[in-house]
């Protein structure tokens, strides 16, 4: 795959850089590689996303890159401290919003914003400040005394968020920042996101297993299986290297005979580059999608297989982690891939 | 400077947080009223027997009853580290240029401020029920008692996290407490004990502060046992504090 620079890539030192960063786990089963060593850049200015499915790992890096967890082997550079040696260094030009919720219930917005800037080492008055701006550019007005068990989904994931960014941090590392919103919040955190970079050119790390997300809001994707970088790209890029049209047939229960039957007649379908199946659907990668259609459907018809429903598309993130894994975002499941010339 | 203000901030948080949910804080307020009231009348007639320890019963039994709450007022703090550690706050907390020893600290300095308040309502109950001591020994006792609190409470939070899961912290707590209580002659002196039990017993660090405690409120100030306990209780203290800081320090899997 080939690397592109992001649209502004900045100069000179990268915001975060490691080397053959690792993790290993050790079980009572052996051991588990779940980082297999990463070589990776972000610049300053870029929001990066670590795009896989669930258990790829992209956790796992968040935590050695916000000194939580040891890596087993490797390095990194982050905001010009190194990772290993100089750990506070590190956290002190950081941002983290984890998974996992990060507030206490029983305290308020503002309380938990106060608190953590001070823990930053701000002064209660600049402390104070700080966390009326954030509430203002967050959305979080009339929120202040409220306990944050008593937010929405939404509101709780805008509160830890500014947490994050409460001691004005060059690099966010954001994991999942919107699993479990609603679409209206989600896109609305997505604003937020942009605005950070665009008005404060913070520099954001996130990760996400939501393709759409990863489309939407990332200069450069990193694509992550099994604990490793398998391709990496603007996501425009990555699309275009995809090629062509993705057209889905939807046939219940006979999908894999019309995949089979369609990649019989592969040769005679100008244009097609890759057949196979996921479940009830066949997808066919082809350069012309709307002009093949017709063709496709008159082979499934010939042969005795009804498709209940076509769909062409332009390839998505989704169909970039098909094509080079094998396997799709949601569902770890094989595929029944069948490559030209088969 | 900087540690102290950390200190603070994670102290205050804290504190604030127990007065929010201050059930527990009662709970630990009452139980020693009742011990005071439903097993100290019993002692009265015990004081008789010729091996029961110089002093009455009150002077014997209450420096006891400091020592038995120290210990099960502190060591079931782990289990709130845990809750902030599976809710993401303290993972939030670590990953700030914020001191490992102040995140300890200032927890145990929570912890400690409610032992003394329960110390203090223990001490006014049993003055109540005839307990008779001077306040420089009284005085004496509630330092031992903190000391006591600062290790037990710092190695509950050290388990706690380490094992990061309620369920596996409750039994190993509470099978460390009950002989650890046993063994330092809170209830009944160890000068009763036969001579293999005060032998285990001699390897509690309790009992040497609960003899201490009792010396001091004897106002025997020079004793070798108060002497001897107040090492005991500070070497505890500082073994749990490096043994706490570790585990904030630790980076976890």
């Amino acid at each position: 795959m080939t690397y592109s620079e992001p649209q502004s890539p900045g100069t000179g030192i990268p915001m975060l850089a490691t080397e053959g960063l690792k993790r290993e786990f050790h079980t009572r089963n052996g051991t588990v590689k779940a980082v297999l060593g990463i070589d990776m850049t972000v610049h300053p200015g870029e929001i990066v996303g670590l795009l896989g499915p669930n258990g790829a790992g992209k956790t796992t890096m968040m935590r050695m890159l916000t000194t939580l967890l040891a890596p087993t082997g490797g390095q990194a550079r982050i905001v010009g401290h190194d990772l290993r040696s100089d750990p506070a260094g590190v956290r002190g030009r950081v941002g983290y919003v984890a998974q996992a919720s990060g507030v206490d219930p029983a305290c308020t917005v503002e309380e938990e914003l106060v608190h953590q800037a001070r823990l930053h080492g701000l002064p209660l008055r600049r402390a104070r400040a700080r966390t009326a701006d954030l509430v203002d550019s967050l959305d979080l007005e009339g929120l202040t005394s409220r306990r944050t068990g008593e937010l929405s989904g939404g509101q709780r994931r805008r509160l830890e968020v500014a947490i994050g960014l409460v001691h004005d941090p060059p690099l966010v590392f954001l994991d999942e920042p919107t699993t479990g919103l609603d679409p209206q919040s989600r896109s609305n955190l997505w604003n937020h996101v942009r605005r950070l970079r665009d008005t404060l050119g913070t520099t954001v790390l996130l990760t996400t297993h939501y393709m759409d997300e990863a489309d939407a809001l990332c200069d450069r994707v990193l694509i992550v299986d099994h604990g490793a970088i398998v391709s990496e790209g603007r996501p425009s890029d990555l699309k275009h290297e995809v090629g062509g049209d993705v057209v889905r047939i939807e046939a219940p229960g006979d999908a894999e005979r019309a995949r089979s039957l369609l990649a019989c007649h592969q040769d005679e379908l100008p244009g097609v580059s890759l057949v196979e199946r996921a479940d009830d659907t066949v997808r066919i990668l082809a350069r012309d999608g709307e002009r093949i259609m017709v063709d496709l459907l008159r082979v499934l018809v010939d042969g005795g297989v009804h498709a209940s429903g076509v769909n062409v598309s332009r390839p998505t993130l989704e169909d970039v982690f098909l094509d080079i894994t094998g396997r799709s975002l949601r569902d770890t499941a094989p595929l029944t891939a069948s490559a030209p010339g088969v | 400077m900087r540690l102290l203000t950390e200190i603070g901030l994670v102290f205050t948080r804290q504190t604030t947080l127990s007065l929010r949910s201050p059930a527990w804080i009662i709970i630990g307020l009452v139980q020693p009223v009742l011990y005071l009231a439903l097993f100290g009348p019993l002692l009265g007639a015990v004081a008789e027997v010729a091996s029961f320890p110089a002093g009455d019963s009150w002077q014997v039994f209450v420096p006891g009853l400091l020592v038995m709450q120290s210990l099960f007022s502190a060591a079931f703090v782990g289990f709130g580290v845990i809750a902030e550690q599976r809710n993401g706050v303290l993972e939030r907390m670590r990953v700030t240029p914020v001191s490992r020893l102040a995140l300890l600290l200032g927890r145990v300095f929570r912890d400690i401020l409610v032992l003394l308040a329960q110390s203090l309502v223990l001490l006014a109950a049993a003055f109540a029920f005839g307990l008779r001591a001077p306040v420089p020994g009284m005085l004496i006792g509630l330092g031992l008692i903190v000391l006591l609190g600062t290790g037990v409470s710092s190695l509950s939070y050290a388990l706690a996290l380490r094992l990061g899961d309620e369920n596996a912290l409750a039994p190993i707590v509470n099978s460390v407490t009950m002989p650890v209580l046993l063994l330092s002659g809170v209830l009944l002196p160890l000068s009763f004990a036969p001579a293999w039990l005060s032998g285990i017993a001699s390897v509690n660090p309790f009992l040497y502060v609960v003899e201490a405690t009792r010396e001091a409120f004897l106002s025997d100030y020079t004793a070798q046992a108060l002497m001897l306990g107040t090492a005991v209780a500070a070497g505890f203290a500082a073994l749990g504090l490096f043994a706490g800081t570790r585990a904030f320090q630790r980076q976890v899997t």
